[in-house]
């Protein structure tokens, strides 16, 4: 198929306004505090197991947010993610114990690699609407399980551990828990601002275009299956290089822990907690859901009864039923109807 | 590979393939009528594998006999489960619709585990055991069994869908849910139809399965991923095309397995899953 590209030029204003997410107001002066909180919370938080809570949360929050470019701006509800995740993992662990390669550059390696890989499948599976697309996603999630289970080069079933001899900066390796926070902080931070570039570029318009007006967008020449493979891509990126941290500070993995089911999940239900489709809404939907996810597991989790399982699950339907916006969607909401009702209250006067 | 072997593993792919076939019909007719991926169908096959273990561990009542108890059972907690959750969603995103059901799986598997323990259960004496002796291969007597009622049942709901009145009325709401309504055809009354009887569907399938496979709070996750292949290879709503496809998907699994080694048979279904989606997305007998 082959349209009229559109110009590269943002669209006019007008149309941005109605597509593009409502702000908070005072949202940088919030954001810049949060970020001097985030910064000084090692300094407060001195017991490994908080800090280690506290790296959860922002790995949460990363991944929410890298699957949010696709799953949420673009709509493209991926329940496979976490092939990339185990990919960036896998490899950056591979080029790290087997090819020596510096930590970092395996890293980034993880991520291009996870990005290629994105597209090889997107390229087919984006003529897919809908559920087509999400169950071939979990098709393919589940296919690269099963082949990393059995590839004995690559651990199997038995996993791959990265050695600790050599620690600091350069080998990504610490002793202690904080620079690990402070680089799921960077990361998150990256990812944050990426989507925010993403979000404010004729990109993030497009994807919202394709996610809202697909025909629409299609009748004007927008090429739907290229920008949702690079929305695909863009997290498939992110997603991979989130799995290589974790690695780096487990320092351990297998196809349980980077390559299982839940995690797929978990990364979509973040988004889908705190607002899909909104820049902060994973950061948010990570906190609300760790700290249940914590809470449960401390209150009920000793049974080895399920109790955790079933909260969990019924919180779920809940937010799937009755506020499919997320936190966001629901202080937005509740934003507009002050600002209404002020706007009653000024016209009132004025009469 | 010798022709006994080949034949052997046809047979029993074919058989698991009939119950593969009944698994995906109940599913194949939610998303029929309503347009809804079902992510808790495999839930509803497990509780139908407790059902009727506990009739047989409480009341020492075969699974075989039990088998229009469960199904009932099945059915009220399909309808219940529509009218509780998914009618709310109903013209919800997809995002909305897909998390309300995952949690439905989640939630069920939470509940068996509370209820029941992780631990693995079985029927341990059954009316039918032991094997058959035909033309040379052996056939367990319980997956034959299985194999035929699973059959029974699956004609048994496209004559419904097609020879009843109210088959006729959920045919006419999968169509076209508008103009069946302008027909005086109650939408809501035929969704809830839809999920009493796929749910009953799986719920059969639990019971047949109850006697020769193991019973435990996370068995769905075995069953639903193939569900899937069976209803998309079948086209969705199609129930003549997932009786088709399921036997297809247990030839393919085992045949899969036997070339390849056990540990890919899923693999080999998910690829042929994934081949299915790019070249004929509408599946064998889907509509276009």
């Amino acid at each position: 198929m082959k349209g009229i590209e559109m110009s590269k030029n943002p669209p006019p204003a007008a149309a941005m306004a109605t597509l593009a997410p409502p702000r908070l107001r005072y949202g940088r002066v919030l954001v810049a505090l949060a970020l001097l909180a985030a910064l000084a919370l090692p300094q407060f938080v001195g017991s490994p197991a908080h800090q280690n809570t506290a790296i959860l949360v922002l790995m949460a929050a990363q991944l929410g947010v890298a699957w949010n470019i696709v799953g949420g701006y673009a709509g493209q509800v991926s329940l496979g993610h976490v092939a990339f995740y185990g990919l960036g993992a896998y490899t950056s662990t591979l080029l790290l114990t087997v090819a020596h390669w510096n930590p970092w550059l395996a890293m980034l390696a993880g991520g291009v690699l996870a990005a290629a890989v994105s597209l090889m499948i997107g390229w087919p599976c984006f003529r897919l609407k809908g559920h087509y697309f999400t169950m071939a996603t979990i098709a393919v999630a589940e296919i690269v399980q099963i082949v990393f289970t059995n590839w004995e080069f690559a651990g199997a079933a038995v996993g791959l551990t990265i050695p600790m001899d050599e620690q600091g900066w350069a080998a990504m390796v610490f002793a202690d828990k904080a620079p690990y926070y402070y680089i799921a902080l960077g990361l998150l931070a990256l990812t944050l601002l990426v989507n925010f570039l993403i979000e404010r570029s004729y990109l993030g318009f497009y994807f919202r275009a394709i996610k809202d007006e697909p025909d629409a967008a299609r009748s004007l020449g927008v090429s739907l299956v290229r920008y949702k493979q690079v929305a695909f891509a863009v997290s498939s990126f992110f997603t991979a290089l989130g799995g290589s941290l974790y690695a780096q500070k487990e320092l351990y993995i297998d196809p349980v822990s980077v390559l299982g089911t839940g995690l797929s999940i978990k990364m979509a239900l973040v988004s889908i907690l705190g607002g899909i489709g909104s820049l902060f809404g994973p950061v948010i939907g990570a906190g609300v859901l760790t700290m249940i996810d914590e809470g449960t597991r401390m209150l009920f989790g000793g049974s080895g009864r399920g109790t955790d399982l079933i909260i969990y699950a019924a919180l779920i339907i809940v937010i799937a039923v009755y506020y499919p916006t997320g936190v966001v969607g629901w202080v937005r909401r509740f934003a507009q109807r002050r600002q209404a009702r002020r706007q009653r209250k000024a016209e009132g006067e004025q009469v | 590979m010798s022709f006994e072997i080949l034949v052997q593993t046809l047979a029993s792919g074919l058989l698991i393939g009939l119950i593969y076939a009944l698994v995906a019909v109940g599913l194949t007719m939610i998303f029929g009528v309503m347009d809804i991926v079902n992510f808790s169908h495999g839930e509803f096959l497990m509780f139908g594998m407790y059902g009727s273990f506990w009739l047989y561990a409480l009341f020492a009542l075969d699974p075989l006999f039990t088998l229009p108890l469960t199904a009932l059972m099945l059915f009220a907690l399909g309808v219940l489960v529509y009218r509780l959750v998914i009618s709310k969603v109903i013209h919800a995103p997809m995002v909305s619709q897909m998390f309300s059901t995952f949690g439905l799986m989640l939630l069920f598997r939470g509940i068996a585990q509370f209820l029941w323990k992780p631990d693995f259960r079985t029927v341990d004496q059954s009316v039918v055991t032991g094997n058959a002796s035909l033309a040379g291969i052996q056939l367990g007597l319980p997956q034959l069994t299985a194999g035929v009622g699973a059959i029974l049942v699956t004609v048994g709901v496209y004559l419904f869908l097609t020879r009843t009145r109210a088959g006729a009325a959920l045919e006419a709401t999968a169509a076209d849910k508008d103009a069946a309504r302008l027909m005086g055809i109650d939408s809501q009354k035929m969704f809830a139809l839809a999920w009493g009887i796929g749910a009953a569907c799986a719920g059969v399938a639990g019971g047949l399965l109850s006697t020769f496979f193991p019973i435990f709070p996370e068995v769905g996750a075995n069953f639903i991923l193939i569900a899937f292949v069976v209803v998309n290879l079948g086209g969705f709503g199609s129930v003549m095309g997932a009786l088709l496809a399921g036997i297809l998907v247990g030839v393919i699994e085992v045949m899969g397995g036997l070339l390849l080694g056990p540990q890919y048979k899923l693999a080999v279904v998910l690829v042929l899953f994934l081949a299915v989606l790019m070249f004929r997305p509408q599946g064998l007998m889907g509509k276009a």
